[in-house]
């Protein structure tokens, strides 16, 4: 991490640093103007055109759900980029992670803000990549390594499920814009695609959003640096799969099937995660799992599905995100300032450090459900819709009461206990952060105040357009307010705060308690992640060992049996007749082609008999003039040129490589000849048999008649091939030079690899 | 590398004689046969006979730019050659005409996108073949 040294060296980070911090808060300035219009109830679509001879264009959907999303994106992305130019500013790869963090952010907005589903695919999987490259950051340390893996496997194979069942959706829905999926949702339901689309929709969101049994690589990506951690793994990318079923919602929603996946995974991960939260004695690691006790709870709620479930998950989902990367951040403060995060070691920094303390305080206050925070509005609507569900109404109240009672400990682990009491000997001494790193926390925490005194700002800008958005009807009245009466929900949340309260007071020995339980614990996820990983590149290993033999015989031999298998086949199973007039064929011949046709199979015969490579190069380089001449008579001069020089050159790369190997197998070694000699025949005879099958066929001339015609108006050119090469198809012809290139890069590493390895050898050879 | 001085000699005048060639069969290549394609082959070929005849380093020094730029800078020209219509809001990789001195009746001279993309041909194909030879000659 960064020392403090080399904090002052470069102030802000550079241009990269204000770059980071402008672009996200342009962003933010930008989006706000959408608030208003928004809150009443419009969805603002912006369509830019972009391939249209394709039909696929760049839209963006603006409604209540992406701009809350967009705001927390932008917004917090602004504090988080600002306090990483003093947290990182002096790493020496600092340009590289700032490079990281906007790529994140900018996928992260096109998810949220996509039309298409495929284009929400598409920043998906960008947002997979880049929490990659983010958490595995500190590339030197290989738990960072790992846990960065772990996620990119973890997400990008839910990933896959996801756009798997994005092309179902496609399929049946007829269409991949979203306002065409969120508006057939009871056909959808009705399908007998449905189950198999739901499945694979949440198999994406539950990687993503860490739910129960996916939940372990959440904890392990807290190696990233705390930054991220505020931005990714509390605000935004965990929420993608969150975002992704409350999108999902109306057209998938409201089944059987929908309502107890959800509510089952997500109410075991809130109480699993908050359990486990109490156990930590790392900070950070006890905010990641009540992250992860705040993804399960929104899971919960959109599972659950009421009007009243998923106001209170978007309220839930503003006030976590609001809380969650203030805490983060102020962590990452304390880290950076004194050394350390773990809970038994910090103590009484409130009068070190009354900033950062002052925007802990307010964090925590909300997370603990305290009012007049927004915290506890959030609460007290979780357990109201709780309360307010038909179905499974208890389940969903008491996972709900658990983990609020716990995140009331956590609070207190985490913002309370560090800053009171004595203070402790850190590895460094404590003192006050610069302003950019205490802002945020600050700012953050002063929102969940404002929002908790005034509700209705919370109400009309963000929740009840949200709410509309996934619940798919702009009638639904969501009334935010602090307190009105004492009911059922008040008095929960009462009984909550005296059970946390108790719960805080022997948190320590229920920690080591805890910590004894799941120790003896058998079942562990993160090593059976290991161990499935073993088992994938045992079968891998096995399988290469199987089919690549690295013998260049039996692969051509393998290639060209394939070819004859594949055309023979066709041929056979499509039953194609071929009937070929011998006689009026061989009249037609010319002395030239008969010539030609001596000349080529000379070259061939030479080939197969030499037992010299040069000889055998050459009279290869025999049968494609030939070919060449064939271009010529039959008038296609361009080929022919092309054919021919291929044809020089390649005799030449293949002398000079084969110059230093040795003869040919001598004739008795060659054993294995019999069965090329019969696979050459075969591919002989499928080649011949499909050309002159193709030849059975009328030749459509369409093509051939629209170049000739268009290709000197259109293209001012003559030469049909040509111009067809770098004008009608030039696409076409750019791949083909891009792959020339690679493929020339390719040979050339591999060439210069072996020439240095080998040098590098015989240099230590030198020294022995 | 051949110790062969006619060949060492010959192999000089038949780079520039190839190369002007090659030239030659690029720009003819909209209305007669040749084109990038052919013309990178040839432009290659005379330097693949200069590297049998007188070694890898030689053909390097005379080459002064590495081949694999070669073909990468040809990529970029290529691109940029179909990037070009944009900037007139028309699909990418549609050709852009211009006629010097008047229209093509009176006998202007064309210049086009299609000849930018053509040349990124010439270069793709003439620094690939040549990376890949000369990676050869010097290995082997």
């Amino acid at each position: 991490m960064a020392s403090n040294g080399q904090d002052v060296s470069r102030i802000f980070g550079g241009p990269a640093g204000w770059i980071s911090v402008a672009l996200p808060f342009a962003l933010f300035l930008w989006f706000l103007q959408f608030v208003a219009p928004v809150a009443a109830g419009e969805v603002v679509i912006f369509t830019i055109s972009w391939i249209p001879s394709l039909g696929v264009d760049l839209s963006m959907r603006l409604d209540g759900l992406s701009l809350t999303f967009a705001l927390l994106i932008t917004g917090i992305g602004a504090l988080v980029t600002l306090y990483s130019t003093t947290y990182l500013g002096g790493h020496l790869h600092y340009p590289r992670f700032v490079l990281f963090l906007l790529m994140f952010m900018l996928g992260m907005l096109g998810l949220v803000l996509g039309e298409n589903l495929l284009g929400l695919f598409v920043f998906w999987e960008i947002t997979t990549i880049s929490s990659y490259l983010l958490i595995g950051f500190n590339s030197d340390s290989p738990k960072s390594r790992r846990s960065a893996l772990q996620a990119l496997l973890l997400t990008g194979t839910g990933g896959l499920a996801l756009l798997a069942g994005i092309i179902m959706l496609g399929n049946v829905a007829g269409s991949f814009d979203l306002s065409e999926i969120l508006a057939q949702g009871d056909m959808i339901r009705a399908h007998s695609l449905y189950v198999p689309i739901t499945i694979l929709f949440l198999a994406g969101a539950f990687t993503k959003s860490a739910q129960f049994p996916f939940h372990f690589w959440l904890p392990n990506a807290m190696a990233a640096p705390t930054p991220v951690s505020a931005y990714l793994h509390s605000a935004t990318m965990v929420k993608a799969g969150i975002y992704l079923m409350a999108r999902m919602n109306p057209a998938l929603g409201s089944t059987d099937l929908w309502f107890w996946a959800l509510v089952i995974a997500g109410g075991f991960t809130t109480v699993f995660a908050s359990v486990l939260a109490v156990r930590q004695t790392d900070i950070k690691q006890v905010l990641a799992y009540t992250t992860l006790m705040a993804l399960g709870a929104l899971t919960l709620f959109i599972g659950a599905g009421s009007s009243d479930a998923i106001k209170a998950a978007m309220l839930f989902l503003v006030v976590h995100s609001l809380y969650k990367a203030a805490l983060f951040l102020m962590i990452g403060i304390v880290d950076h300032q004194t050394g350390t995060r773990e809970a038994g070691v910090l103590r009484g920094l409130a009068r070190k450090m009354p900033i950062t303390f002052a925007g802990a305080a307010l964090a925590a206050i909300s997370m603990a459900g305290i009012p007049p925070f927004m915290g506890f509005i959030g609460k007290e609507f979780l357990y109201k819709a709780g309360l307010g569900l038909e179905v499974a109404s208890l389940w969903v109240t008491g996972t709900i009461f658990a983990a609020s009672a716990l995140m009331f400990v956590a609070a207190g682990i985490v913002a309370f206990r560090p800053f009171f009491g004595p203070l402790a000997d850190t590895p460094s001494p404590a003192k006050e952060g610069p302003w950019p790193m205490w802002i945020g926390p600050l700012l953050l925490g002063a929102f969940s105040l404002g929002f908790g005194l005034m509700p209705h700002l919370a109400e009309s800008w963000l929740v009840a357009p949200a709410t509309w958005a996934v619940y798919g009807d702009n009638t639904v009245v969501v009334d935010l307010y602090l307190f009105r009466e004492v009911n059922t929900a008040f008095i929960l949340s009462m009984i909550t705060f005296a059970t946390g309260f108790a719960i805080y007071l022997v948190h320590a020995r229920l920690r080591d308690a805890l910590g004894r339980i799941f120790h003896a614990n058998p079942i562990k996820f993160d090593p059976a992640w290991d161990r499935i990983l073993d088992g994938l590149k045992a079968l891998a290993a096995w399988q290469t060992n199987l089919l690549q033999s690295g013998v260049l015989q039996r692969y051509l031999f393998v290639v060209f049996a394939t070819l004859a298998a594949a055309i023979l086949g066709t041929i056979w199973f499509k039953d194609v007749a071929i009937s070929v007039d011998v006689e009026a064929q061989l009249d037609g011949l010319l002395f030239k082609h008969w010539a030609v046709l001596v000349f080529i199979s000379a070259g061939a015969l030479l080939t197969a008999y030499t037992g010299s490579r040069m000889t055998a190069i050459a009279s290869l380089g025999v049968v494609g003039i030939g070919v060449a001449l064939i271009f010529i008579m039959f008038s296609a001069p361009d080929v022919a040129i092309t054919q021919l020089l291929v044809e020089t050159l390649v005799v030449v790369l293949v002398a000079v490589a084969m110059l230093k190997l040795p003869q040919l197998d001598p004739p008795q070694k060659r054993d294995r000849r019999p069965w090329h000699a019969a696979l050459s025949v075969l591919v002989g005879i499928a080649v011949t048999a499909v050309l002159l099958a193709v030849l059975q066929v009328d030749f459509d001339r369409r093509l051939t008649t629209y170049f000739e015609q268009a290709s000197w108006p259109d293209a001012f050119g003559r030469n049909i091939v040509n111009v067809i090469l770098v004008d009608f198809r030039a696409i076409d012809t750019f791949g083909e030079i891009a792959v020339v290139m690679v493929a020339a890069l390719a040979a050339y590493a591999l060439l210069r690899g072996t020439y240095y390895g080998r040098k590098d050898s015989a240099d230590g050879e030198d020294r022995t | 590398m051949m110790n062969s001085i006619i060949l060492s000699a010959a192999s000089r005048l038949l780079v520039a004689l190839l190369l002007v060639f090659s030239v030659f069969m690029l720009l003819r290549g909209h209305n007669l046969p040749g084109g990038g394609f052919i013309g990178g082959l040839i432009g290659s070929t005379g330097f693949v006979v200069y590297a049998i005849a007188r070694g890898f380093q030689a053909t390097r020094e005379t080459l002064r730019v590495e081949p694999q730029s070669i073909a990468v800078v040809g990529l970029g020209i290529a691109l940029a050659a179909g990037l070009m219509p944009a900037l007139f809001a028309e699909p990418l990789f549609t050709g852009q005409w211009m006629f010097l001195g008047g229209s093509y009746e009176e006998g202007g001279i064309p210049i086009s996108s299609v000849l930018m993309f053509d040349i990124g041909v010439y270069l793709v194909v003439f620094g690939a073949i040549l990376t890949i030879v000369l990676a050869l000659e010097e290995e082997v």
